[in-house]
């Protein structure tokens, strides 16, 4: 079969072409010398480009534009350090699956190899840390190369995927035709369930009595929770939603019990711990939300429905595996069970006694400071209360990303954005600018601690030229807040260099001021929801809120690295009062 | 039993050895051997991996493998149904037991390669085990040096795997991977 021969054009206009093709809307990136050919083409293009102030802030942004609008984020950079300054966004993307194509300028091919000027071999280095990736040195692939990698990113478990062009290849002249079929003969996600697993799995569920439905970030990449609504009010079985599934699942429904692992619910903890049945809906077994893995869930078999293979029996052994999309798998599923529960319906009464019992007597709560201070979770809360279940909230990483998980009142998925897997602390800023580009007329919140927002506040000076009123609320407590808390409890409160005194430099409000946004401080409990309220009501530019609040406020539950589920302490020292529950 | 020998499919592109080495290390999975080059498929490559399993299930290894975008199939290579070959290059200073040295050559149906006054080099082209019995049996005369190649394999009778996964053009479409390897397409 002979191919037509596209129009003539360099590889760079071939490349935007290409992007365009995919169906780019934005793309977030910095110029440079590899890259440049593509930048003249881009000038022209109907594809928006954000310029950013770190190729770190484009990554992170191209990933909040992914989480909260679902389609694929873009960014771009050139050669050397350029690229490697990706590294972290795309490792990043590769641990909580997000969509992410990155595209860098390599050096020239004849010079490749040689240690050129900003040179990098950053397909090399970022193998381990990509879904795949690409090195371009003919024109000829380009738009095959970018056709690919949009399909490879969004398709099966979503992720990063790198394409690095050589600048001769986007120099030379090419002719631009856009594939209209990809046949890739190593790659083929399984969409739908075998039925042979949907039987087993919902004749497993049909004959559990302490069943739990255990949600993962899946659930919301599948675009599957009005299944999950579904699937839960059918089974009526206790739902707990992983950190990177809050919002998958309202908290307000009676059937949640809130968010498992090292920081979670007391309930939703539990539940996994006694339960007979994990109905696992796209979560991978994490260290931070089985403890140690050897204790974890003992008695209960697994269902696990996943898109990726690879997560079956990675760390936890499936009595029933179930690959496919998890919107195409709970479809399946319901009527399954429907035809099981025609045979036998479960009482799950006992169980919900048990499960009642302890959400009620334990749910996520503080206490206020002694000293008069504000608390850093009530902070969080009253943004949450003021600005409601529609608007996004983007998180970095460390105590106030536990806080925000616990006391923002999650409705809506894609409403919480944070560093799930690599815990990449600097991410809420940039991601937040994304998030915002993403979806313009929500409000998004990014909930920062002091520490992450001094790793890229430089992207606020991107917000405030592009016209992206993010709003920041850093939650200072002068410290690196998790790590103290760790040194509290297992390192005798030696406090090494983990205090940043950010209430003394920098001025947060100032330096709000210095990158065009606007700067407000609160320093009193009584004034929090006044300010939320002022900072709510600035929508021309971006808003940072410096919130000084008391800094030995902990995160509670816990469960300390290593140890068992069934350790969980409510506050220091203090385990729930188990014999007191009916386990 | 914790050793398995995988025979491994992949595009025939750059950079496809680098990313099951890297793989293969990121994951802390051993390899004994890996063997790799071209097929009757110019566009498709075959490795022939040797794994050393402790603590980690086959079932996960061929599942992380199959996420490589660039590995079209995988299948195990069990002892009893495929033929399995290395080959050895050995260079022994036997010095005045030349003769059982000799003796020993055509005992394992190796061959001798170059020969000078004090070096006879050997060639055997074997399992592993018979490499591993000639290479003990040729230790007591003085090894001065050796090489092996990894170890690749193919199976008995009319089974081709390339035929189960692929055609001349790409992925065939009369064939049906079995369901196992389907289940791992991601």
């Amino acid at each position: 079969m002979s191919r037509e021969l596209g129009p003539a054009m360099s590889g760079a206009s071939s490349l935007v072409k290409s992007l365009e093709a995919a169906g780019v809307e934005v793309m977030f990136g910095i110029p440079g010398g590899a890259i440049l050919p593509a930048y003249d083409p881009i000038f022209d293009s109907s594809i928006r480009h954000i310029l950013v102030r770190h190729e770190q802030g484009a990554g992170h942004a191209a990933t909040g534009y992914a989480q909260a609008t679902g389609r694929t984020g873009v960014c771009i950079a050139t050669s050397g350090p350029g690229a490697t300054n990706l590294v972290t966004p795309l490792a990043d993307a590769a641990m909580d699956s997000v969509p992410l194509v990155a595209i860098t300028g390599q050096v020239p091919s004849a010079a490749i190899g040689t240690d050129a000027f900003q040179e990098a071999d950053i397909r090399g280095v970022t193998m381990p840390i990509t879904k795949h990736n690409y090195l371009i040195t003919d024109p000829a692939d380009i738009p095959r190369a970018i056709a690919e990698a949009f399909h490879i990113a969004s398709t099966g478990r979503p992720g990063p995927v790198l394409v690095d062009i050589a600048k001769d290849a986007l120099q030379a002249m090419t002719n631009f035709t856009y594939p209209s079929k990809i046949s890739l003969a190593g790659y083929k996600p399984q969409v739908e369930p075998e039925d042979q697993a949907i039987r087993d799995a919902a004749a497993l569920i049909a004959q559990s009595t302490k069943p739990v439905l255990f949600v993962g970030g899946g659930v919301i990449k599948a675009e599957a929770h009005k299944e999950l609504m579904r699937l839960a009010e059918l089974t009526g079985a206790p739902v707990v939603t992983t950190l990177m599934a809050r919002g998958a699942f309202p908290d307000s429904h009676r059937l949640h019990l809130g968010m498992p692992g090292m920081h979670g619910t007391v309930a939703a903890v539990t539940a996994l711990q006694k339960s007979d049945l994990l109905i696992t809906l796209g979560a991978r077994f994490d260290d931070r939300v089985t403890g140690k893995l050897s204790s974890f869930a003992v008695n209960a078999k697994v269902i696990h429905a996943d898109i990726d293979p690879a997560e079956i029996g990675k760390n936890r052994y499936a009595d029933v595996a179930v690959i496919g999309d998890l919107k195409h798998i709970m479809k399946a599923l319901i009527p399954a069970i429907q035809n099981e529960f025609k045979k036998s319906h479960p009482d799950l009464v006992p169980w919900w006694k048990q499960m009642g019992s302890l959400r009620a007597t334990y749910p996520v709560g503080y206490t206020a400071p002694e000293n008069g201070e504000i608390a850093p979770q009530y902070v969080i809360e009253r943004i949450s209360d003021i600005s409601g279940p529609d608007s996004i909230y983007v998180a970095g990483v460390g105590q106030h990303q536990m806080w925000a998980s616990q006391f923002v009142k999650f409705e809506k998925p894609r409403t919480w954005l944070n560093s799930g897997g690599l815990g990449t602390m600097g991410y809420a800023v940039p991601a937040a600018m994304g998030a915002k580009v993403g979806k313009p007329d929500k409000t998004v919140w990014a909930i920062d601690g002091d520490g992450c927002f001094q790793m890229t506040n430089q992207e606020l000076v991107t917000c405030a030229l592009n016209n992206i009123p993010i709003k920041i609320a850093i939650i200072n407590n002068e410290s690196l807040g998790m790590v103290r808390q760790w040194q509290t409890m297992f390192y005798e409160g030696r406090y090494s260099n983990t205090s940043l005194e950010s209430k003394r430099v920098p001025d947060f409000v100032k330096l709000a001021d210095a990158m065009g946004c606007a700067g407000l401080r609160c320093e009193r409990t009584e004034d929090v929801d006044a300010v939320i309220k002022e900072a709510m009501s600035i929508n021309d530019q971006p808003v940072v809120v410096d919130f000084r609040v008391f800094k030995d406020a902990m995160v509670w539950p816990m469960v300390a690295a290593g140890t068992s589920n069934d350790e969980i302490m409510i506050a220091r020292g203090l385990a729930p009062d188990w014999d007191s529950q009916e386990l | 039993m914790s050793k398995h020998t995988l025979a491994v499919l992949v595009e025939n592109s750059p950079g496809v050895l680098a990313r099951v080495a890297s793989l293969f290390s990121r994951r802390a999975y051993n390899i004994d051997s890996l063997a790799v080059g071209p097929t009757e498929n110019p566009d498709i490559s075959r490795m022939t991996i040797v794994l050393n399993l402790e603590g980690h299930v086959l079932d996960q290894v061929m599942a992380q493998l199959y996420k490589l975008v660039n590995v079209i199939a995988i299948c195990e290579m069990p002892l009893e149904t495929t033929i399995q070959r290395e080959l050895l290059l050995v260079k022994v200073a036997p010095g005045a037991k030349r003769s059982e040295v000799l003796t020993l050559v055509r005992q394992f149906q190796a061959k001798i390669v170059d020969e000078d006054d004090d070096v006879l080099t050997i060639e055997s082209t074997a399992d592993s085990e018979i490499i591993e019995g000639l290479l003990s049996a040729l230790t007591p005369f003085g090894i001065k040096e050796l090489v092996q190649s990894g170890l690749v394999a193919l199976e008995r009778g009319t089974a081709a795997l390339s035929d189960r996964t692929l055609s001349a053009q790409g992925i065939s479409t009369e064939h049906d991977i079995s369901r196992t390897q389907a289940d791992y397409q991601n």
